[in-house]
Formats: structure tokens, sequence, C-alpha cells
């Protein structure tokens, strides 16, 4: 009855669904304490865009009943979760954090959250993000920011800013997020909570609305390094709606979790991601997390990939391009918002009229480069040339594995700052992305997991584990074993230590 | 690479339909111009020998089985448009007055 005497919402997934699948708690009881955190604290945090209390009620109440009957229950079935806004769900506004969607209800369900509802579990809501998932800090979400639990002064990452302060702020154990440069791993560093940007195809894209087509990938966030493998596992799998989806088992996760083992594994150093550039508390979190990583068995070596350095150009040139053709769609024509239709304008001053009204200054910014680099004459030089860093890019990284097992670094260069400090500094903003593009280039896999408090700040720092596509338990052997060490160490979970709000 | 003017920034939102403000406009030219200096830099590493990557993992002609699945409910999709006009979509007119 251990969970019962603690207090539900700081619970971890897999003891929840214990305790609920054994009757020890009803998955209405824990559905409710989640929903009863956010009425407390959201107004503060902001994690949410969107509650679905009644809903959420609704479908604990079958999973109650489902036990009762005797049925077999999944092994998430009534543990709540938040869901990032970029992701359709039938009926519930969808908005990507954006006014062009504002109030629009999907017509369909996307893959992943088909996943979860089959996997029994309870949608709490969806959460806050960057407008179209273009930002590092959710300050570009046209419904204003989410506020970082450890400090609400500060911003919780972005852009899936509101799924990793949902954790943070134990409003839920587990929450959705979306990966297009770092938009689950950089949130997770920053709010001292683990995500997981799972191998590009490993997760369906059917109905995750589309930033970057190429880069995109919907991934697991939660408190643990167990946590975020069981979500992995829920999601994850072939899917005949995405056609990049991979038809290929999902390497087992849960079990590399269960094993937490880096002996005799060879983890790389990457050189050009770290050293100037970095503050000095995350230099140092991560250099005490390489010497627990060799003191455990792993043979820690330096390794190169000198196309990195082109990473963040490449990026911003093939981001942008990709995200001013996806973006096209909204028009105002079949879905969302329609400004000036008056009877005087024409279909294309309306849409011209909707769109300067409907998207934020981020998304007016990206479509308008990625438009500049996608136009004759210039096609060659940005687009063309960006292509073809990301080749440099994937050769750097598959050099490097022929080496090693997985290769690390910071999973950011700073901790959280303030909100405001970089809104309208669109490539300070950038930078915070540095470590994780290249991995969204090649279409590997990466975790980021908390390796402790940076002393200057007293703010989390996250450190980036990256495997090779369709490698992912390796992400979740060497982080359950860093997690471990870290936990014994410190006697808690670092989100333990995060102030109460 | 040359810098990016207003004039260029106007023709920009006008291919993107972008019905920017004159402050805008502005605003934009400066950022826009800094953006593009900095990722302008792709150009110092490349040699024609390297094959453009479009997509981590190739992928081509990948076909599903061609088997009736329903579609999106009707009454559903009209209640999120726009406009809604004798069971279709009603747009503004296409034509302009030129």
């Amino acid at each position: 009855m251990a969970v019962m005497e603690g207090d539900l919402v700081r619970q971890e997934a897999a003891v929840l669904a214990r305790a609920i699948a054994e009757g020890e708690v009803s998955a209405e009881e824990v559905t409710r304490a989640h929903l009863d955190r956010i009425e407390a604290v959201d107004e503060r945090v902001h994690a949410f865009l969107q509650v679905t209390g009644d809903a959420a009620l609704e479908t604990a109440r079958a999973v109650d009943r489902k036990r009762s009957e005797g049925a077999h229950l999944g092994p998430l079935a009534g543990v709540p979760i938040a869901v990032k806004d970029v992701l359709t769900m039938r009926g519930v506004p969808t908005t990507c954090g954006s006014r062009v969607l504002e109030g629009w209800r999907p017509p369909y369900d996307s893959a992943v959250v088909e996943r979860l509802r089959a996997a029994d579990m309870v949608i709490l809501g969806k959460t806050n993000m960057d407008e179209f998932a273009m930002g590092s800090s959710t300050e570009h979400s046209a419904y204003g920011p989410t506020h970082n639990p450890w400090d609400l002064d500060r911003i919780p990452g972005g852009s899936g800013g509101g799924s990793a302060a949902a954790l943070a702020s134990f409003e839920a154990p587990l929450a959705i997020g979306s990966d297009t440069g770092g938009s689950i791993r950089q949130p997770a560093a920053v709010t001292g909570t683990v995500g997981v940007k799972p191998t590009y195809g490993g997760v369906s894209r059917y109905g995750l609305i589309a930033l970057a087509s190429s880069l995109d990938q919907a991934g697991p966030c939660a408190r643990t390094v167990m946590d975020t493998a069981l979500l992995h596992a829920a999601i994850a799998g072939h899917d005949a709606r995405d056609s990049t989806s991979i038809s290929a088992p999902v390497p087992d996760v849960v079990a590399a979790a269960q094993r937490g083992d880096v002996r005799g594994m060879k983890i790389g150093l990457v050189k050009e991601l770290g050293g100037d550039g970095y503050q000095a508390g995350v230099s140092q979190r991560f250099n005490e997390a390489v010497e627990i990583l060799t003191s455990l068995g792993a043979e820690v070596v330096e390794v190169s990939c000198p196309n990195f350095e082109y990473a963040l150009a490449a990026y911003y040139l093939i981001l942008p391009s990709e995200a001013s053709s996806n973006l096209a769609r909204f028009d105002g024509m079949r879905y969302g918002l329609r400004v000036g239709d008056d009877g005087q304008h024409s279909v294309e001053e309306v849409m011209a009229l909707t769109r300067e009204a409907g998207f934020g200054a981020e998304v007016k910014r990206r479509i308008m480069i990625g438009t500049y680099a996608l136009s004759s004459g210039y096609y060659d030089a940005y687009y063309g040339q960006a292509q073809k860093v990301r080749t440099l890019i994937t050769r750097d990284f598959n050099a490097a594995f022929e080496k090693v097992d997985v290769l690390i670094s910071p999973t950011a260069p700073t901790t959280a700052f303030k909100i405001g400090d970089k809104v309208d500094d669109p490539i300070a903003m950038y930078l915070n992305d540095i470590a994780t593009i290249p991995v969204n280039l090649a279409g590997n896999t990466a975790m980021s997991l908390p390796v402790g408090l940076a002393p200057e700040d007293g703010l989390p720092v996250g450190l980036q584990i990256m495997a090779p596509p369709m490698a992912d338990d390796r992400l979740y052997l060497v982080g359950s074993a860093l997690e471990e060490a870290l936990v014994d160490r410190w006697g808690h979970l670092l989100i333990e230590e995060a102030p109460a709000l | 690479m040359t810098a990016i003017t207003r004039a260029e920034v106007e023709h920009l939102a006008r291919l993107a339909r972008l019905q920017l403000s004159a402050d805008e406009l502005d605003h934009y030219a400066g950022q826009l111009d800094v953006i593009l200096q900095s990722v302008a830099r792709v150009a110092e590493v490349t040699a024609d020998d390297i094959p453009p990557t479009s997509h981590p993992i190739p992928v081509e002609n990948v076909y599903r089985e061609d088997v009736a699945r329903p579609g999106l409910d009707r009454a559903e999709i009209a209640a999120g448009a726009p406009a809604w006009q004798d069971d279709r979509f009603r747009v503004p007119r296409i034509l302009d007055e030129e």
C-alpha cells in the first residue's frame, strides 16, 4: 500500500499503474488527484491550454470498470498523461499554440492519441507550446508563456515547454512531446525531467501537425528513465498512414531500462558540443556525469564530428523551407481562422489577411526565410547547400558510431533563462538547440536526462545521449544506469529538489 | 551574400501570402538579414560531389493495401469550416477585379 501513503501526484507512472492494477487505488482517484493539482498550480505554471477533466474522469472510470470485470490491463492503464497541442485529438480544441487554429476541433485522432487510448491511458488535456513548435522557450505561444516550475520567472524550454512543465510541477506523471530540433530534449534539460526523441519514423506522424516533415518526431516525456521507456513502448511502432513510418520491430526499450548497464560500452564525448559557449555549471555537471559513467565501467573517449559546426545553419534553412511549404495549408479556407471575408476581398486577399492576423512573429520570420531559401536563384546557394551539409553530418555520425556505441554531450548550452531575455533576438534563441539539432538532421535517436543543478544558479542541467537509428534501446541502457548512480548519490530523483509551488 | 532589403521582404511576404504592416516590414528587414547572413555559412563546407540529403531515412514508393476505409465525418468537418454553405466550403471570390 506504499502508493497510498504518499502524494499520488508525486508517484512514478510505473508505480501508479501497478497500484491501479492491484486495486490499491482507483484510476479515478489518481485522475482526480492530478486534476486537483492542475487546478491548484496551473494558473501560475500555465502548462495546459486545455484541460479535459470530464473526459479524463470518464476514461478513468472505464479503466476501473474493466479491472473489476477482470479484463487484462496494459502496463500504463489508468495513468494520466498530458499531450502537446501539436497532436490532433478528435473533438478537443487543437491549436498548435496558434491563433490561426483557435477553437478548431479536429475530426480525427492522431496515431499517438489512438495508441494512448488503446493503452487505456487517461488524457488530462493539451499542453502549451511555441506556435507550430517554432521556438525554444514557449514564449512564442499565442496563448502566453509557460513558466518553469523551478523558477516561475524563467522559461521551461521549447517548443514543448508545456509538457515539460506539467511533469516538473507534478501535474502529470507522463507527457507527449514532439522534437524537430530539440523540442523534447531541451525542455527536459531545463526542467530536470527526461525526454526522448525516438528514431525518425519510430513513432507515427499521422495527426502530428507538421512543422518540418523530414525532422519532426513525437516522443515520450517523464520524470524517470523507466517511465519514459514504458511510454515509448506504448506509442512506437509501424503505422501505414505515415509513409515514413519504419516497418520493423520497436527496440525493446523497457528491457533496456530495466537492465541499465554500461559495463564494456564505448561512449563518445562529442568534442564540438562543449567548451566555449557552454555555461560553467552545465560543463561541470556534465563532466561529473562522465566520471560516473567511467566508474560504472564504460570507456569514454573523445570523438570529433567536425561538420556539427554547420548543423545550426543547415537546420535554419531546411526547417524554414519545409515549414513555409507545410504552413501554406493555413489559408483560412477549410478550417481555422478567416479574416476579411466581407464580400469585397478576393480569396488571395483573405488568405493574406488571415495569415497576417493568425500567425505570430516567429512563424512569419521562418515562413519568409523558407520562402527566400526556396526561391529560384537562391535555392542552390541555400537549401541545396544545406542538404549537402545534412549528408556530411550523417557521415560524421556514421563514422563516430563505428568507434563508439553512443555519443554524449550537454543537452543545452545553458540552464533556463529569464522570460523575455531572448524573445526578439532570433539568433540567440536558435543557439539553445545547438547540441540537439544534429540528431534531427541525421534521423537518429537521443535522450536528455537530468544530471544535477548548476552551482551558480541552482537550475537543472541535462545530459544528452545519442544513438544510431533504431538503437533507441541503447539510450535507456545508458540513461537508466546513470540515473540509478545519481539517485544513489542524491538519495532521491533530482525533481524532488524542485521548489514547492 | 547580399543584404536583404525592405522591398525584398515585401516581395517575400506577398509570395508567402502575409499582409505585413509597414512596421513589420521595417522590423523583419533587419532580422531576416541577420538570420540569412548567419545561415549562409553552409556554403563554406560543401563540394560538388556531396549528394544532398532530403530525408533522413531513404524510403520510396511506399504503398498500402487498396481497401476502402471510412472517411472523416462530414458534420465535424463542416463544424470546423470558417464558412459553410449548401453542404460545401464557401470561399471568397477567386477572381481579382483587374
